[in-house]
């Protein structure tokens, strides 16, 4: 009745075909069947935002997604983004700002920073406040966090001025 | 907080999926974005044996105008809602909600259809479609038929839904050139369930109010539509005496229950002050144009 279901998902940019039980969640699926412990479990019901990833270039709650419906899907997760020096900018940033202390919600913090400066690169702190409102941090105040993603901002924005076309 | 196990089947048409809901009874579940139905797995507050995705099906996605109305396809996303130019166009009050439908992650697959069909009594789209005059589309795979929102919400999480049909999309009369929207919300933090919320719309023709619509949602067990509210602005320039009848009428019609946070007094006080903060920006709308 709860047969495996075969699933093929890019991950990082590697195909990983594996049987999995439907009731697996994406976040399971990344942190038990790959090791990919970098995309952290919090709450388990959308809350805190710790198991954000990137499916099909949108974030996503890994929690709230289950791994069979990513059956096709390219997953982009907290390595294969480092791994790329996607990030760098911010992840250089959240260390200078004092943006990470425990470091369980950079992650997936990280991810959505990033997410809204390739839609929003002008976006000011109001709005970074409200889209990073799904994000717990029990750490930072969120103040740093803040301080950190705009200063990022500003520095994407003045390099896209500054690049030849 | 793991979800029991279930067996997981995709569907790509409406009547395969009602089939499945026939065959299976209260064992099945429709799955659409997920987001909420993952979450009370996981809470282990029901255990169904079949979930049933319907995230394929072609003939429930899409946003499109034709024959006087927009039509929003029960699959489209709160994100494609929200970045959707028609809706901004047509239906701007849709575009005003979409924000605050928890956090991007979750809007990014979270349906506008499952939101309806859940009905959640705090929830945006149901109070938006009442506003808006939507209309239903319900199909058990053969036939179909059209349940405007105002009579599809019965009560707490009740619907007019049997069991063997789907949402496949809803339709909204495209509004007059003088129609005006206005949406606010109170939360306590940006993308929580409202505490109290309002979605407004009405004709605004050189300052005067016509044909107000005045829907509430998180103070009641479905939208609540403020009908004495809407009859003592109807007809009038808003102005503050007219205003302060309409927010007195609030308490004859809203019965907000208390929770944790908010006594129910306090949610009729933060009801009348989101009237006057609508009313507000619907009347200055008016004046920009
Ligand atoms: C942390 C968090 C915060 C949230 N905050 C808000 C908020 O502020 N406002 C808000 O409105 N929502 C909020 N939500 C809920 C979210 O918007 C959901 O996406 C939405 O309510 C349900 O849509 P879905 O497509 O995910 O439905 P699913 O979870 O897939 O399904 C929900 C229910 O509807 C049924 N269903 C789904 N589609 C159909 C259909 N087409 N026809 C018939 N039945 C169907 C399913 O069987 C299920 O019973 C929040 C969720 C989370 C996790
Ligand atoms: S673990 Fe997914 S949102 Fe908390
Ligand atoms: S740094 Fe500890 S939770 Fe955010």
């Amino acid at each position: 009745m709860t047969d495996r279901i075969l699933v093929n998902i890019t991950v990082n940019g590697m195909v990983y075909e594996r049987w999995i039980e439907p009731r697996l969640h994406l976040g399971d699926f990344l942190r038990e069947e790959l090791g990919l412990k970098g995309t952290h479990l919090g709450c388990e019901h959308g809350v805190c935002g710790a198991c954000t990833v990137v499916v099909d270039d949108e974030i996503v709650r890994s929690c709230l997604t289950l791994a069979v419906q990513a059956d096709g899907a390219m997953v982009e997760t907290i390595e294969g983004k480092s791994e790329s020096g996607a990030i760098r900018d911010l992840q250089d940033a959240f260390l200078e700002r004092n943006a990470l202390q425990c470091g369980f919600c950079t992650a997936g913090l990280l991810l959505t920073a990033d997410a809204l400066l390739q839609a929003e690169p002008e976006a000011d702190r109001a709005r970074i406040r409200e889209h990073i409102s799904g994000n717990y941090c029990r750490c930072t105040g969120y103040h740093a966090v803040v301080d950190a993603i705009e200063a990022v901002g500003e520095c994407r924005r003045a390099g896209a001025r500054g690049a030849q076309p | 907080m793991k979800a029991p196990p279930f067996a997981y089947r995709r569907v790509d048409s409406v009547a395969a999926a009602a089939a499945l809901l026939r065959e299976h009874g209260d064992e099945a579940r429709l799955i659409a974005g997920g987001q909420t139905l993952l979450a009370t797995l996981g809470m282990r507050l029901s255990e169904p044996s079949l979930l049933i995705d319907i995230r394929g099906i072609a003939e429930m996605q899409g946003i499109a105008v034709a024959d006087g109305h927009l039509r929003i396809g029960a699959l489209a996303r709160h994100v494609d809602v929200e970045r959707s130019a028609l809706v901004a166009r047509h239906l701007p009050l849709l575009s005003l909600a979409a924000p605050h439908i928890a956090h991007a992650a979750i809007r990014n697959r979270g349906t506008f259809g499952g939101s309806i069909a859940f009905a959640d009594p705090a929830a945006e789209w149901p109070a938006c479609t009442v506003a808006a005059d939507g209309a239903l589309t319900l199909s058990d795979g053969t036939r179909s038929r059209t349940v405007a929102a105002a009579d599809f919400f019965l009560g707490l999480y009740q619907t007019a839904l049997r069991p063997d049909e789907l949402i496949t999309a809803v339709q909204f009369p495209l509004p007059g050139p003088q129609r005006r929207f206005a949406f606010t919300e109170l939360a306590r933090r940006h993308g929580d369930y409202a505490t109290v919320g309002l979605a407004l719309a009405g004709d605004v023709t050189d300052g005067r109010l016509d044909d107000p619509r005045i829907v509430y949602f998180g103070v009641g067990g479905t939208p609540v539509r403020a009908r004495a509210a809407e009859a003592a602005l109807a007809a009038g320039r808003a102005e503050p005496a007219a205003l302060d009848r309409a927010v007195a009428e609030l308490g004859g019609e809203l019965a907000p229950a208390g929770d944790l946070y908010a006594a129910a007094a306090t949610k009729l006080h933060l009801a009348g002050v989101l009237l006057r903060r609508g009313i507000q920006s619907l009347m200055a709308e008016d004046a920009q144009s």
